[in-house]
C-alpha cells in the first residue's frame, strides 16, 4: 500500500466520523475533479461540431466523443465515491523508487525546465546544443555535482545522436546554427 | 506444412548478413537499455523507436524482433542483480532470483533465466507459428460488429481485469480515449478538441503518446522520489548451471512455457498472472521445498520461461487482430502504423512477407540473446551501477529525440512535457498506465468499426450486435463489470458490508490475491 494509506487516520466508526472521516489521501478528489472536467470539455468541443450525419455516416463525428466524454464524467462520479469509500490508489514503486519520503517538487520542476528549454532552442540553437543542455540541467536537476562530466557528457551524447541519426539515418534533427559546421 | 514454408520464406529473407548485424544490434542494445533500472521492456521498445525511422520496413522489425527479446530479458538480470524489480512481470523473478544472487549463486539465476528464457522463447514462438495463421482464418471472416465487440473485450479486459481496481482501470482507458479523439474527424473531416491548434489536427502520434506517458512520465516520477541511496548489485561472473541445476530447471522451464503463452496469446492476459501461478506450480511440485523463499532455482526457472512465453504469445493478438495485450506490444502497433501498415486480420493477407519476417527474426533475435547474454552478464551487472542523475537524463534526452524526430516539430515537445505530466499523475494515483495506450491505439479503430457497422445496418443499432462472436463478447463484458455488484450484493446479505480493509473499495483481482499470497510467504520465511 502506498503512504498515504499508513500514514492517513483510519476510517473510524461511521457515526464518529465526519463527512470526509473516511478519505485517504485527498488529492484524489482532485483527480476525479479533473476526470469530471476532461469529461465536460469533451463532450462541450463535440457539441459545438456541426451535425453532419447521412447515409454513409449515420452517426456522424459527435456520437464518440459524447460516449466518450459522459463516461468520463461517470467513471469521475464512480471514482470519488470509491474515494469516499476510504479507497486509495497503490502509488508505482519502481527500483529507484521510494515512496517513504514527500515528493520532491524542485527536481521535478528544474527537470521540466530542462525539458521546456529543450523545446524552445530545438530550431533556433539545434539538437546539439539543445539536447546537450537538457542532459546537463537535467543530470544537475537530479543530484549530479560533476557539472565538466555533465557536459562532457551531455556533447558527446548530443553530437553521437546527431551524427548517428540525422547524418548517418535520416531522421529528423535540426543543425540549428551549427549549420555547415557539423 | 504452409505455416512453415513460409516461415522458411521468411528466414530466407532474414539471413543476410547486414540483417543478421541488425538483429544482432537490436539484442545488444535491447538489452543494455533494458537492464538499465527504471526501465521496463515497454520503455526500451518507445525509447529506441527512433533508430528504426531511418530503416526500411523490413529491417526496422528485424530490429524490434530482437529489442523486443532483449528488452524482456534486461529486465530479469536487473531484478536477480538489484532487488527491486521495477515492472510487476519481473516481480516474481525476484522473489527466489534475488535471494540465489545472494547466497552466491547469481551466475546459476542469470543462466537458468536466460536458457530458460530462450527454451521459453523458441517453443512459444514455433507455436506462434502455428496458432496465429488460424487466428487470422477465423478473424478474416468477422465482420465490423464482431471486430468491434472483440475490440471492446480487450479495452473491458485491460481496464477491469489486469489491474487491481476497475473504476482506476476505466479513467485511465477514456483518458486513452479521450486522446485518440484529438483531430481530425476521418469520416467529415471536422476537428475534434483540437483548440485551433493545426499541430493538434494531424491526430497525436501515438508514438508521442507512448514516450511521454512511459519515458517521461516514468522519469518524472523517479526523480521525485529518488531512492537516496541505489540498492546494492550484487557481483557477478559469467553464468554457468551444475549438471543438478539443469536437471531442476528443465521441467519448470516447459511448465513454465505452457503456462505463459496462453495468457500471452488472450486478450487481457499479461504476464502477471502466469508468472505467479508458474511460481505457486513451482513451490508445489518441487522435491526442495526447504529452499523456497531462500532461493530455488525452479523459483526462477518457471517464471521465467513464463514471462518470455507469454511475452511471445501476446504477439498473436497482435499479429493476427491487431490487438495489444501488454504495452510492448501497444509500441509495436504504434510503429507498424507509423510506417503506414494497418495492423489487424488482413495484415498476414496483405504482408505476409513482412509477418513471417517478423516471426523469423523472433527466433533469431531470441537465439542471439542466449549466445550474447551468458559471456556478456558481468558487463551488464555494470550497467546497473549507472549513476541515477545520468540515468534519468539520458531518458529525457532520447525521449525528447524520439518524439521530436516523429513529426519534426517543436510542439510535440510541449505536448510530451504534458503527457509525461499525466504520466507522473497516473503513477502518483495508482492509475494502470496500459489502458490509457490501449485506448488511445483502438479508440480511433473502435470508432471506425462502428461507424461502419452502423452504415451497414442504416444507423439501426442492431448492426452492433450482429453474430454469435459478438454475442459471446457483449456477453463476457457484461458478466466482468457485473460481478462485483453480485458479490457486493451477497456479501451485503451475509451483513458484512464494510469494504475488506485495505482494499480500495473493488474486487482485488486474481493477481493481487496471488501477489499478496507470495508476499506473505516471502515474509513467512
Amino acid at each position: 500500500m502506498s503512504t498515504e494509506a499508513t500514514t492517513a487516520p483510519e476510517g473510524t466508526t461511521p457515526s464518529g466520523a465526519g463527512p470526509l472521516g473516511r478519505v485517504r489521501d485527498r488529492a484524489q478528489l482532485g483527480l476525479c475533479a479533473a476526470l469530471a472536467l476532461a469529461g465536460v470539455v469533451v463532450v462541450v468541443d463535440a457539441s459545438r461540431l456541426g451535425e453532419v450525419t447521412s447515409s454513409n455516416d449515420p452517426v456522424g463525428p459527435r456520437a464518440m466523443p459524447f460516449l466518450v466524454g459522459g463516461a468520463l464524467v461517470v467513471v469521475a462520479v464512480l471514482y470519488a465515491l470509491d474515494v469516499l469509500r476510504g479507497g486509495v490508489g497503490e502509488a508505482e514503486a519502481g527500483e529507484d523508487v521510494e515512496l517513504g519520503h514527500r515528493a520532491d517538487w524542485r527536481t521535478v520542476g528544474l527537470l521540466g525546465g530542462a525539458f521546456a528549454l529543450n523545446a524552445v532552442l530545438i530550431e533556433p540553437l539545434g539538437w546539439v546544443i539543445s539536447g546537450s543542455l537538457l542532459f546537463f540541467l537535467s543530470a544537475f536537476a537530479l543530484g549530479n555535482r560533476h557539472h565538466v562530466r555533465g557536459l562532457a557528457i551531455g556533447i558527446a551524447l548530443a553530437l553521437g545522436t546527431f551524427y548517428a541519426f540525422a547524418i548517418g539515418l535520416g531522421v529528423n534533427l535540426p543543425a540549428g546554427i551549427l549549420q555547415g559546421i557539423l | 506444412m504452409d505455416n512453415v514454408n513460409a516461415l522458411l520464406g521468411g528466414f530466407a529473407d532474414v539471413i543476410t548478413p547486414m540483417n543478421l548485424l541488425i538483429a544482432l544490434l537490436g539484442v545488444t542494445v535491447g538489452t543494455a537499455v533494458g537492464v538499465l533500472p527504471g526501465i521496463g521492456p515497454a520503455m526500451t521498445v518507445a525509447l529506441l523507436l527512433p533508430i528504426t525511422y531511418g530503416l526500411p520496413v523490413e529491417q526496422s522489425l528485424i530490429l524490434f524482433g530482437g529489442i523486443f527479446y532483449g528488452g524482456m530479458y534486461g529486465g530479469s538480470t536487473t531484478s536477480i542483480l538489484l532487488n527491486t524489480p521495477g515492472e510487476s512481470a519481473s516481480v516474481v523473478t525476484a522473489l527466489e532470483g534475488n535471494k540465489m544472487a545472494k547466497a552466491g549463486r547469481a551466475a546459476q539465476a542469470l543462466a537458468t533465466s536466460a536458457i530458460g528464457s530462450f527454451v521459453a522463447g523458441t517453443i512459444a514462438t514455433a507455436a506462434i507459428v502455428f496458432v496465429m495463421p488460424q487466428v487470422v482464418d477465423f478473424a478474416v471472416t468477422l465482420g465490423p460488429p464482431e471486430f468491434l465487440a472483440i475490440i471492446l473485450v480487450a479495452f473491458v479486459g485491460t481496464a477491469a481485469i489486469l489491474g487491481s481496481s476497475r473504476v482506476r482501470g476505466f479513467a485511465a482507458l477514456l483518458v486513452g480515449l479521450a486522446l485518440g479523439l484529438v483531430g481530425t474527424d476521418f469520416v467529415t473531416g471536422q476537428q475534434r478538441l483540437t483548440f485551433g491548434s493545426p499541430f493538434l489536427a494531424d491526430n497525436i502520434d501515438v508514438v508521442v503518446v507512448a514516450v511521454g506517458i512511459f519515458a517521461v512520465g516514468e522519469a518524472l516520477w523517479v526523480a521525485a522520489h529518488l531512492r537516496r541511496k541505489a540498492g546494492t548489485v550484487i557481483p557477478v561472473g559469467r553464468p554457468w548451471m551444475s549438471k543438478e541445476d539443469w536437471g531442476r530447471s528443465w521441467k519448470p522451464w516447459l511448465r513454465g512455457t505452457a503456462l505463459g503463452f496462453p495468457f500471452g496469446a488472450i486478450p487481457a492476459g499479461g504476464a502477471e498472472i502466469p508468472t505467479f501461478l508458474s511460481y505457486l506450480t513451482e513451490r508445489k511440485l518441487t522435491k526442495h521445498p526447504e529452499e523456497f523463499g531462500k532461493g530455488a532455482i525452479e523459483g526462477v526457472a518457471g517464471p521465467e520461461a513464463a514471462n518470455n512465453a507469454s511475452a511471445a504469445g501476446t504477439m498473436v493478438p497482435l499479429l493476427a487482430l491487431g490487438l495489444p495485450t501488454n504495452a510492448t506490444a501497444a509500441i509495436i502497433i504504434a510503429a507498424f502504423m507509423s510506417y503506414g501498415i494497418e495492423p489487424g486480420p488482413l495484415l498476414l493477407t496483405k504482408e505476409p512477407d513482412l509477418v513471417w519476417m517478423l516471426v523469423a527474426s523472433l527466433f533469431i533475435g531470441n537465439f542471439f540473446l542466449l549466445v550474447l547474454n551468458l559471456p556478456l552478464a558481468p558487463a551488464w551487472a555494470k550497467l546497473l551501477r549507472i549513476p541515477r542523475p545520468y540515468l534519468y537524463a539520458g531518458i529525457l534526452f532520447f525521449a525528447s529525440m524520439g518524439a521530436y524526430a516523429v513529426n519534426a516539430q517543436p510542439f510535440d515537445l510541449f505536448l510530451l512535457l504534458g503527457l509525461g505530466a499525466l504520466g507522473f499523475a497516473m503513477r502518483r494515483f495508482g492509475l494502470p498506465v496500459l489502458p490509457l495506450i490501449v485506448g488511445a491505439i483502438l479508440g480511433p479503430l473502435v470508432e471506425r468499426k462502428a461507424r461502419q457497422a452502423l452504415q451497414l445496418t442504416g444507423g439501426d443499432a442492431s448492426g452492433l450486435v450482429g453474430g454469435p462472436v459478438a454475442w459471446v463478447c457483449y456477453a463476457f463484458i457484461v458478466a466482468v463489470l457485473v460481478w462485483p455488484l453480485v458479490s457486493r450484493l451477497r456479501r451485503g446479505r451475509g451483513g458484512d458490508d464494510d469494504p475488506p480493509a485495505g482494499g480500495d473499495g473493488e474486487n482485488p483481482s486474481p493477481e493481487v490475491e496471488l501477489a499478496r499470497a507470495t508476499t506473505t510467504e516471502g515474509r513467512a520465511s
